[in-house]
């Protein structure tokens, strides 16, 4: 009996110092946090928002040490994932994505000292800013570039949620590709999720027997361009460049591009000048990029779509500019105005033109 | 040639020790998995298993992510011992999240002590009437349970995606497919300061509890061993099996349906497009893993939840994959189903010869 104790203690002690040795072991860098909802080898959002992550380690070098959690569920997960974080002394901390909103809330309250950052969200406290990007910007080009590419005058679109971002994203796409393609159709398969290439690549599927000939997605996975590119239709990637999954059903991707807002926010953090904001970047900030087009595109359609970029970036075109319409003929946006921030936040219709019906 | 023959009689202590050998052997197979990463396996091992419960706050986060997969797994241990195979124990928890949270719902802002309980037995009842689709089919039509039970859950899962996205929608929510996050009245009480851990834990333990007395000391758990064993022999005894394809897919469902409202009253804290990350499924692994029995399920639920947070620390701290996670619950799972054919069978070199001794089932 007193052997198996003193064993048993033994085991124990051993235990704790190793633990101790462990916990030892911490270095003086700062620690900055990431969480993300899907693998980094997504190829798409998550994947962006780890090639920030390495931007930050490239910039700061031994300063600042970063952290990642990935394929973190939206619910009761996450706010663990993220107080484990906070514990384990991260001074700030990029909660990736929407439903990481409450739980960041919930989890910045208790850690009054570390900053948080969430992704995609609406609601910040005084340690808890939001950031994201114009995505829409890129799908003006994205969908003035479809509009003329299209044979068939039918866009597929691979949806994740009906959230105001991906319905913006949605009209954009639509508007845009009308204004040079009036006879032009969306057709939009929505597939509730983010990253589920069987899903996503079934979407694109039916989408393409629908007789659509360019894929869009606001899905995470290459694999809707991959079936583009298997039965030859277009495609336009998303999130990043993801040429490599299908080089000639690719016309363009409109890429995430964290890197510089990753960089400024932990130096801000380092210099104690970090304060909570909103952030919503787009061309201009350069969070927003157009991956390199299509070589079968013709030189006309670049030029558009390039001068529409620099119009966007100059200030002088924006893709939500009135009359805009919803689908039952209601003018949204009075002709000569644009759609301010807060409506374009708040999106949930569908504009004039579009033959769905948005899920309920 | 080798093959596989019946052990005689099955040695009884080894049918309770198979589960620890499955877990010292994926420690060994984890340190050789780590070794071959290139990961100082010691500081892995320590890692993933040791140090998420080195705080108390990490003790808590163990008991609040076992409390679904306990709740589950002993619900589901009743059916699977009479052979009723409740595989839908998702959507049941799906449905028992919609009953108890949407009580929340409908009297959001009502402060009243009976929100609460209202709740809890709501929850319940939802999971019940979940799981009494595939009883009256299997009871009726002789339709498969497992087939109904695992269609209900997508059945489950896209009311769930109507009700957010349409009808419970947070109307300050500017369109996102969420609920409004409940009130105080219908959050279930913290019963440890600065920690998420919640009375619904206690109600698992109590759970764990009334399952054994059940399990072991009355009528109904002798019923359901009997019926699993010897179906003929219940048979004979006069037992109704009708009760007891009633009786198993109630518990499990009414077991799972609480599950559901204790995380969204609890660690969530209003309703998501996705409540449970497949606490249902897992479950199925936590109940074999336990053998079928309450307190096996316990450990059961225990260990799998701790695999889940040593997942979290080993990103954090060494940045493993979160793949890793994954490849310990499928070893786990692994080496139980292996442990467990050895001591069913015995490897046997040669040709067929008579079995020794014992029947032939």
């Amino acid at each position: 009996m007193i052997s198996k104790k003193i064993i048993l203690g033994a085991l124990l002690s051993a235990v704790m110092a190793v633990g101790a040795t462990v916990g030892q072991a911490a270095d003086k860098r700062t620690k900055v946090g990431f969480v993300y909802v899907g693998p980094i080898g997504d190829h798409g959002w998550s994947y962006q928002h780890n090639v920030g992550r390495l931007a930050v380690n490239n910039a700061f070098g031994d300063k600042v040490k970063t952290t990642y959690v990935e394929s973190v569920p939206e619910g009761a997960d996450a706010a663990r994932v993220i107080t484990k974080l906070a514990r384990s002394g991260h001074k700030l901390i990029f909660t990736t994505s929407f439903g990481y909103m409450n739980p960041t809330l919930k989890v910045a309250k208790r850690f009054p000292k570390v900053k948080f950052e969430h992704a995609t969200g609406f609601k910040r406290s005084k340690n808890l800013a939001t950031y994201s990007a114009r995505f829409y910007e890129g799908r003006h080009v994205a969908g003035l570039i479809a509009g003329k590419m299209t044979k068939s005058n039918v866009i597929g679109y691979v949806a994740s949620f009906p959230i105001p971002e991906v319905i913006r994203g949605i009209n954009a796409t639509f508007l845009a590709a009308r204004s040079v393609n009036p006879k032009v159709k969306i057709k939009i398969i929505w597939v509730s999720t983010w990253f589920d290439p069987g899903k996503e690549a079934d979407a694109a599927k039916a989408l393409i027997a629908q007789g659509a000939d360019v894929i869009m997605q606001h899905t995470d996975s290459p694999a809707p361009l991959q079936q583009a590119q298997k039965n030859k239709v277009w495609a336009v990637g998303q999130a990043s460049n993801m040429a490599a999954f299908g080089p000639k059903a690719q016309l363009t991707a409109i890429i995430d591009d964290w890197n510089a807002y990753y960089i400024q926010r932990t130096k801000a953090m380092l210099d104690g000048t970090w304060k909570s904001q909103d952030v919503w970047g787009g061309f201009k900030s350069g969070m927003v990029k157009m991956a390199p087009y299509n070589k079968a595109i013709p030189a006309n359609v670049v030029a558009m779509a390039e001068k529409a970029k620099e119009g966007i970036f100059n200030g002088t075109v924006h893709p939500f500019t009135g009359p805009i319409k919803d689908q039952k003929g209601k003018i949204r946006v009075p002709a000569g105005k644009t759609a301010d921030d807060g409506m374009l936040a708040g999106m949930n219709f569908y504009v004039e033109g579009i033959d769905a019906t948005m899920p309920k | 040639m080798l093959r596989l023959e019946l052990r005689g009689e099955m040695s009884q202590p080894m049918v309770y020790l198979s589960p620890i050998f499955a877990v010292i052997l994926t420690f060994i197979a984890g340190i050789i998995m780590f070794t071959f990463l290139g990961v100082d396996p010691v500081k892995a091992i320590i890692t993933f298993f040791i140090t998420p419960l080195n705080s108390l706050d990490g003790l808590a986060e163990l008991f609040v992510k076992a409390t679904p997969l306990v709740l589950i797994a002993v619900g589901l241990s009743f059916g699977f011992q009479a052979n009723i195979w409740n595989i839908g124990a998702e959507g049941q928890l799906t449905i028992g999240a919609l009953a108890g949270g949407g009580v929340a719902l409908l009297f959001f802002n009502v402060d009243t002590p009976f929100l609460m309980p209202a709740m809890l037995v709501s929850g319940v009842l939802g999971g019940m009437a979940w799981a009494a689709i595939p009883a009256i089919l299997k009871t009726k039509c002789g339709t498969n349970e497992i087939l109904t039970s695992l269609m209900l859950t997508y059945v489950g899962l896209l009311v769930l995606s109507y009700l957010i996205h349409g009808p419970w929608k947070d109307p300050d929510g500017q369109n996102f497919p969420e609920s409004r996050l409940f009130h105080d009245a219908a959050l279930i009480p913290i019963i440890l300061d600065e920690t998420r851990l919640h009375l619904g834990w206690i109600i698992a333990l109590f759970g764990v509890a009334v399952a054994w007395v059940i399990m072991t000391r009355h009528m109904i758990g002798f019923q359901i061993r009997v019926i699993g064993l010897a179906p003929m022999a219940a048979r004979f005894a006069g037992f109704k099996e009708k009760h007891i394809i009633w009786m198993t897919l109630m518990i499990s469902g009414g077991a799972a349906g609480l599950a559901g409202t204790i995380e969204v009253s609890g660690p969530v804290g209003q309703i998501i497009p996705v409540i449970s990350p497949g606490y249902g499924f897992t479950a199925i692994i936590v109940a074999f893993l336990g053998r079928l029995h309450p307190v096996g399920c316990l450990f059961a639920g225990l260990l799998m939840a701790l695999t889940y947070l040593g997942g979290d620390n080993a990103q954090i701290e060494m940045n493993l994959p979160n793949a890793v996670t994954g490849v310990f619950q499928g070893m786990l799972l692994f080496f139980l189903l292996a442990c467990d054919v050895l001591v069913r069978y015995r490897f046997r070199i040669g040709s067929l010869t008579k079995a020794t001794g014992g029947a032939n089932l």
